[in-house]
Formats: structure tokens, sequence, C-alpha cells
């Protein structure tokens, strides 16, 4: 008796949520509806179900099932110029209740995304910051550039490679072609390639990923023919591996012990392997010049190498050593990029601590 | 026109890259995507090729020139012919019917159970050797050779210390200094490399879309 007491009690006291609405979700590629809604508070809820009608449609379909401390669901379900309209079903362990039924939803596609106008307003300005350099460049302004150590050692690692009798080896990162690490990488190896070939000096190029050894061997053939030495190319100097990552530490580690480089170079991006093939280098007495925009690898290069770029200075390295003056003035327009940053950071705390602007929900 | 029209494809397509970030719509979402998956992965196709071309050649030279270790380039051949015969011609997934049989009696051979049991082991012994080298990495690292070594040090030493209970029991406010040291100095020197590394990145697309670093087309005549 007491317990049918309770149970009805339960069944007509159980309080759904309340302002249940359901909205195209704006700034997507349509298909999705976002219902949201309030808490009615009631302890004995344990979750939610979502249901959907659709226009015409005589029965409810269950689109979704949320804890209790949902306060919304994205059906990305939806069909997209359909009308739906959505209701909750709130569960407790021993009685539901249904919620007000939503208005008519539909979702659409749109052809903007709000979300990312900070992001195409940053990305105009450091373009025309950018450009602003280059075009200071081609007037022939003098661009400073901050001396950057790794690659100033290029030229000494160069020359002693030569003198030893002894090749260079450059790795140009494990990462593919999409990744503009290596991309930057292969900046790099052009820059020395054309060096090696006018000193006469071997060069190998082990590659894990197959396009970037083909980009990689177009490259290194090209500076070869650049600095009329096309008959120093050979196709061997330039090869593919494995794709495996460890495989390929392992036959990096195999080259650098037989074949004694006088100077490892691994330039771009490089994940568990790196601390195994900077370590084998340098107990092989290689001079080692390391550069990496993988934070969590850094400080490996930076204990195990000789000389480490650090993000940014991978980037910079091939403007650096050609010193091409267009090539510098895009290093130049990221200095500005990098001050305007610096003034934002600093105008947008003073303001936060003087006046508790909430200055970061501009972005 | 060799050069001409790879710059053409590339400022192209990386205009369209811009376009499809601020434009959800699935009209541009898709030819995106189309972009990204299949077509990169047929030029991958092509160059696997080339890649494979390249890797058979490097060790018949070797071999040829009775290099240093000759006798392992014979190894990866072989490791090379067999898995090809295998993975073309006995398949991948022993459930299905295949050209050649894949096993003996209860030993098998076929392409799943080469992967578990012989790329996968010897991948996990390379990776188990960084012990061995963070250990001599570490060394090297905490001679206090100049400032910037004696700095790196006194940091290491202050974590370790205070990310196990011997630290508490020796100074009380350590595991709090620690994770100070942690989230507050580390983070900031994390993000201003971050900051270099986004605008790095930034510069370096615009340098290739512009044409103004061209070091990526290679040879092949104007």
């Amino acid at each position: 008796m007491i317990v049918a007491l309770l149970t009805a009690l339960a069944l007509v006291g159980l309080a759904p949520p309340t302002g249940v609405t359901a909205a195209d979700r704006p700034n997507d590629g349509g298909k999705t509806i976002l219902v949201s809604w309030t808490s009615s508070g009631d302890p004995e809820i344990t979750n939610f179900r979502v249901l959907r009608q659709a226009e015409g449609a005589e029965s409810w379909d269950t689109v979704g099932l949320v804890g209790r401390l949902a306060r919304s669901f994205t059906d990305s379900r939806a069909r997209d110029g359909v009308r739906f309209h959505y209701a909750l079903l709130a569960v407790s362990d021993t009685a539901t209740a249904t919620s007000e039924t939503t208005g008519w939803a539909t979702s659409s596609p749109q052809w903007f995304n709000t979300d990312r106008v900070s992001a195409m307003v940053a990305t105009l300005v450091f373009l025309f910051l950018v450009v602003f350099a280059i075009s200071q460049a081609r007037r022939g302004r003098g661009l400073f550039i901050r001396r950057i150590a790794g690659l100033d050692a290029v030229e000494e690692a160069l020359g002693r490679a030569t003198e030893m009798g002894r090749p260079i080896l450059y790795v140009p990162g494990l990462s593919s072609i999409a990744d503009v690490a290596t991309i930057a990488a292969l900046n790099i190896l052009s820059e020395i390639a054309k060096k090696t070939a006018s000193f006469g000096t071997p060069l190998i190029v082990p590659n894990r990923d197959p396009i970037v050894y083909t980009v990689a061997r177009e490259m290194v053939k090209e500076a070869y023919t650049s600095v009329g030495r096309p008959d120093a190319f050979n196709q061997d100097m330039v090869f593919f591996l494995t794709d495996q990552q460890f495989a390929f530490a392992a036959a990096v580690d195999g080259i650098m012990v037989r074949e004694k480089p006088a100077t490892n170079f691994l330039m771009g991006m490089f994940w568990a392997e790196s601390l195994i093939l900077a370590e084998t280098g340098a107990s092989t007495g290689a001079i080692q010049i390391a550069g990496t925009d993988a934070l969590a690898q850094l400080p490996f290069f930076i204990t195990a190498c000789d000389y480490t770029l650090i993000g940014e200075e991978l980037y910079a390295a091939s403007a650096y050593i050609s010193r091409e003056p267009l090539l510098l003035g895009t290093i130049k327009g990221q200095d500005y990029s990098k001050l305007l940053i610096l003034a934002a950071v600093v105008v947008g705390t003073a303001l936060a601590l003087a006046f508790n602007l909430p200055v970061t929900g501009l972005f | 026109m060799k050069k001409r029209l790879p710059l053409i494809i590339v400022l192209v397509l990386g205009i369209f890259a811009v376009i499809a970030f601020v434009v959800p719509h699935p009209v541009v979402q898709s030819i995106d995507e189309t972009v990204r998956n299949d077509v990169i992965r047929i030029i991958t196709a092509f160059s696997l090729v080339l890649g494979i071309g390249s890797i058979i050649r490097h060790h018949i030279i070797k071999v040829q020139r009775k290099a240093e270790h000759w006798p392992f380039s014979w190894v990866t051949l072989i490791a090379l012919a067999v898995s090809a015969v295998i993975g073309l011609f006995g398949g991948i997934d022993p459930s299905v019917r295949s050209l050649l049989p894949t096993s003996i009696g209860g030993f098998s051979f076929h392409m799943q159970t080469l992967y578990e049991n012989m790329i996968i082991p010897l991948g996990a012994t390379m990776f188990s050797l960084l012990a061995f080298f963070m250990a001599s990495a570490a060394y090297r690292a905490f001679r206090a050779r100049n400032f910037e070594a004696t700095l790196l040090l006194v940091a290491a030493f202050v974590l370790m210390l205070g990310a196990v209970p011997l630290g508490r029991m020796l100074v009380k406010p350590l595991p709090e200094f620690a994770e100070w040291i942690l989230s507050v100095p580390n983070t900031a020197a994390k993000r201003g490399i971050n900051f270099g590394i986004g605008l790095g990145i930034f510069a370096t697309s615009l340098k290739i879309l512009l044409g103004i670093e061209r070091g990526w087309l290679g040879g092949g005549g104007s």
C-alpha cells in the first residue's frame, strides 16, 4: 500500500525541464539542430531522452539519451529542409515526465562561419604585415635579422665534413609533406645541398615518407644543378627507407654508425625517435644541428645536439641561410606580427587587471 | 610552364583551403575533403612505387659494391620480396581464401601475423632503447657546465623531488612549487614558442602560395 502510494506520488511529482527550445545550430554544414532546456532541479531525474517528431509523422523517435546534468543536445541526424519539433522525457527510477513540445526547427547549411571572423581578421592583419615587409625588402631596405647560432654553425659544420672527407646526414623529419615543418625542412635541405654541391661533400638524405622522398630528391637535384654541379648529383644520395617509425630510426642509427657522418642535420617533425637519433649521433662524435616545432621533443634535441633551432627558427632557417631579401622580408613580417601580439597581450592584461574587462571573450 | 603550372595549382588550392576554413557549406567542404583525402591518396600510391624503387635500387647498389655490412641488404631485399608475395597472393585477412596458402599446419605466415609478430616487437625493441638513451641524455644535461645547464639541473631536481612523497617530507611546499614551475614559467615559455611556430607556419605557407619560396618545385626546366 505504501509502495503504491509512493509510486503514485513519484509519477505525479516528477518535474520535467522547462524552456525547451530547438533551433538550427549556427556556423555548420547543416543537418544539425541544437535542443536546449532549463533544468527543473528535480533530484529524482536520472537522465533525459530527447524525442523528435518530423512534420507529418505520427510517431515520436528517440534521438538521444543524455545525463541529468546536461542542458543541451545536438541532433546531428536531422535532414536539411525538414521541419522537426522536440520534447524531453525526464526519466527517474520510478517515473517519467514529458516536457512541453518545442516549436518547429529546420536545419540548413551556412555559407560563412562567424565564429572564425577573429581568425580571419588576424590572418588579414598578418598578411598585410608580411606583404609590407616583403615590399620593404623589394625596395632594398636593409632588414636586421638577429643571429641564430645554429644556422651560423652550418658553414663550419659543412667545412669540417669536407676537411674530414666524411658525409653530411640530413633527416627531413618523419612527417608527411602535409606538415609545414617538413616543408621548412625541405627548404633548408635545398640550401644545404647547394653548399655540399659547392664543397663536393657527400650528402645522405634518408626519408620516411614516399612523397617527401620524391620532393627531396628533386630539390637536391635542382640545388646541385643551380650551383653548376649537376654531375656531382647522385640518385642514391636521397633514398626512401621505410614508413615504419622505429624501423626508420634503426636504419638511420645504422647509417650514423657505419658512415660516421661529420654532421647530422635533424630538421622537421620528430616523435619518440628524436632522442634515439640524437644520442646515437652524439655517440659517433658528429656535430649535430637539430630543428623542430615539436615542443615535446625540443628538450631532447637541446640536450643531445650541439645546436637546436627552436620552433620559429626552423621556419626562418632557409631565408637566413640563403639571405635572399624577399625571404628575409617574410621573417621581418613575422617579427612585426609578434610585436603586435605582444602588444595585444600586454594591453589586454592591463585592461583585464585595471578594469576587470572580459578581454578574452573578444576572441 | 613546368614550373608555372604547379605554382598555379598551389595558389588555387591554397586559396581554396583558406575559403574552406571559413565556409562550412557541404559544397565547399566536400571538394576540400576530396582534395585532402582522395587526391593525396592517389599521389601517395604513385610515390610509393617510386619509394619502393628507391629502396631496391639503394640495396642492389650496396650488394654490387660490397659496401660495409652488405649482406644485410640481402636481408632487406628478401624480406621485401617475401612480404610482397605474401601480401599480393596470400592476402591480409586469413579468413578470406587466397591464391597462395598462408599457413602450414599450425604455423601461420599471413600478412597480419607477420606484422603482429615481427614488425611490432621489433619496433617495441627500438622504442625500449629510449630508456637507456634517456639516462645518457640526462647525464649529459645535468652536468652544470654553464648558467642555463645549472638552471635546467635545479629545475629538474625540484620537479623530480616534488613528484615523490620524499619531497613533501623534506620541504612541505615543494610539490606546490614544482607544480608552479610547470604551470607558470613552463607554460609561458611554451606559449611563446607556440606563437612563433604559428607565425612561422603562416609565413612559410604564404611564401609558397606567393611563389617566393620555390625550392620545392625541384628541377624540370622552366
